[in-house]
């Protein structure tokens, strides 16, 4: 199996450099090659589990209850302007 | 006695008769941890002002005649709980200035019940890993051997218990990481079922495996803290609606009642031989004490590597997605090599064309895994295995080994994948002086159950003289 480095470090939000790409690239076809054993087991019909205590439908009542701050909220940020985080711009002109 | 050797229990009445104060309990903890920190590394932050403002602040409620669960007792948490105002960076780099503004739910239970707070500790970074040695702060070593592991990514809690820095520890389990940490320290460590404790304020790491639990020097000690951690919490929608037991009011078992299932899938190839021995030897005490064997077949562990090896890393690459180093951390390259790693697995097998091959099998195979133990207990009541298939490993153990956590986890993942409860407790040491741990696996929600069989198995050892044996340090 081959997988296109390059492609999953973008959807992922990662840069690498290229001795990491070489790194992953070969380190993850290893564990890909590892985890085939799993087609061994038959799961034709089988549901798949996400919630694993079976709880179904968790709902609360919808009110305003105090939260953090906007100063607590924006504590952390590198950036900041008028109460807001500031970040780069994502759009061109 | 020193005091920072004492157990939660021993501490709670000491304290109540005045025989010493929180103060004086704190000190001592902060003695042995500065004595042992330059060689364990197992904290990344200590807070030692605030601790002995809150010890101060015990002592007077103490002095009131007020009693709380925890009051006065001072504990270490992992570093991926957040606490308020206290620096929490799950041992890595991307959150080293990371001050959370609010407090984990388990933390907050955790300080209504009195407890003063020594310090966060270390840990695989985000929890990756079963060493410790993937820490951005560096490893933290075994308090038995510095030139071993302590395991992880719970190690800097398991190796503070294990040396006395604290009275208790909090750590937190994705696949492992209390008991294995645990058992490579000699001490108890407790994983929950998954909902029993809250995940709130928990640096997520595998959302749908992942369990606060307590490592502590006792079983009494844990079953002391899962009655303040457990219970529902409508801030995670995750958490049990189930009412929370009197854990340390029945933790008595008449052995004769019990059966235990023991399965040889878990006594897997490879495994040290001294490990296999004293497990079964503690199976046979078990034996003579009264329990009940039977031999049961369970589906073969191997897979659990598979499917947690899946999972685990599809949610990390999801939940490590929201650090962007705007709102907080710092950015993205700052992300170590095991982070990486793991985010770029699980990104490829959720990326598109590819969920049913692999996150979706996987959780087919979950289903699979669940059956099988619901099956097992039809049977029996607990199942016992050894939780780690080797001692505690050299320092440089993990270096370069792409699924380390993963394969070395083999005998705790089943259990974590089904979401069931386990216990690791000490069996014995090997000849050359390293803990061995053997877990207890009940049903989910038989925290009871398998903490009352931990418990019987420790009194009826109590007299043992591995018991005695302290790290030499």
């Amino acid at each position: 199996m081959k997988i296109d480095v390059k492609h999953v470090a973008k959807l992922a939000n990662l840069s690498l450099s290229s001795k990491e790409e070489k790194k992953f690239e070969k380190q993850l076809e290893e564990t890909l090659e590892y985890i085939e054993g799993l087609n061994e087991v038959k799961t034709r019909n089988v549901e798949p589990t996400s919630q694993i205590t079976g709880l179904e439908n968790i709902t609360r009542e919808d009110t305003a209850k105090p939260s953090l701050s906007q100063n607590d909220a924006l504590s952390n940020a590198k950036s900041t302007y008028n109460g807001f985080f500031k970040i780069k711009a994502i759009l061109g002109e | 006695m020193k005091l920072n050797n004492l157990t939660i229990k021993q501490a709670k009445i000491g304290l109540k008769k005045k025989d010493f104060s929180s103060s004086e309990l704190t000190k001592a903890c902060f003695d042995q941890i500065k004595k042992l920190e330059g060689k364990l590394n197992a904290f990344v932050t200590i807070t030692e002002k605030e601790a002995l403002e809150q010890a101060r602040k015990a002592d007077k409620i103490i002095s009131s005649g007020q009693d709380l669960p925890l009051l006065g007792i001072p504990l270490a948490i992992k570093d991926n709980f957040s606490t308020e105002g206290i620096k929490t960076t799950a041992s890595s780099k991307v959150l080293e200035t990371y001050v959370p503004p609010y407090d984990a739910t388990v933390v907050k239970k955790l300080k209504e019940a009195g407890m003063v707070l020594l310090g966060k500790t270390n840990m695989d970074a985000w929890a990756h890993g079963s060493s410790t040695e993937t820490s951005d702060f560096g490893p933290t070593r075994n308090p038995w051997n510095i030139n071993h592991l302590p395991g992880g990514s719970s190690g800097g809690s398991a190796a503070a218990v294990a040396a006395d820095d604290v009275i208790a520890a909090i750590g937190s389990e994705t696949a492992g990481s209390i008991r294995q940490p645990a058992s490579w320290c000699g001490v108890v460590g407790l994983k929950p079922t998954y909902g029993r404790v809250s995940r709130y304020g928990v640096i997520a790491m595998g959302s749908s495996l992942d369990s606060p639990g307590p490592i502590t020097k006792t079983v009494e000690d844990s079953a002391l803290i899962l009655e303040v951690l457990a219970g529902k919490d409508e801030k995670d929608a995750t958490n049990s609606p189930l009412p929370v037991g009197n854990y340390s009011q029945k933790l008595n078992k008449n052995m004769k009642e019990l059966k235990i299932g023991i399965s040889k899938e878990y006594f897997i190839n490879g495994i040290d031989k001294e490990v296999e021995g004293e497990i079964e030897r503690a199976i046979k005490e078990l034996e003579k004490f009264g329990a009940k064997i039977e031999h049961i077949k369970l589906f073969d562990p191997k897979y659990a590597i598979d499917v947690y090896t899946i999972i685990q890393r599809s949610e990390v690459s999801s939940n490590l997605a929201r650090y962007d180093g705007i709102r907080y951390g710092s950015a993205r390259q700052n992300f170590g090599e095991e982070a990486k790693r793991r985010i770029m697995f699980g990104t490829y097998a959720l990326s598109s064309g590819y969920y049913d091959q692999y996150y979706n099998k996987a959780q087919q195979v979950r289903t699979v895994i669940i059956d099988d133990f619901n099956k097992a207990f039809e049977k029996v009541d607990v199942i016992i295995a050894p939780t780690s298939p080797s001692l505690a490993l050299p320092v440089g153990a993990t270096k370069d080994v792409s699924m380390f956590g993963e394969i070395a986890d083999v005998l705790v993942e089943p259990s974590s994948i089904a979401g069931l409860a386990g216990i690791n407790i000490p069996v014995g040491f090997s000849k050359s002086g390293l803990p061995i741990g053997m877990q207890i696996i009940g049903p989910q929600f038989s925290e009871e159950l398998v903490l009352s069989v931990a418990y019987e198995y420790e009194k009826l050892t109590q007299s043992k003289e591995w018991r005695k044996l302290k790290p030499n340090l």
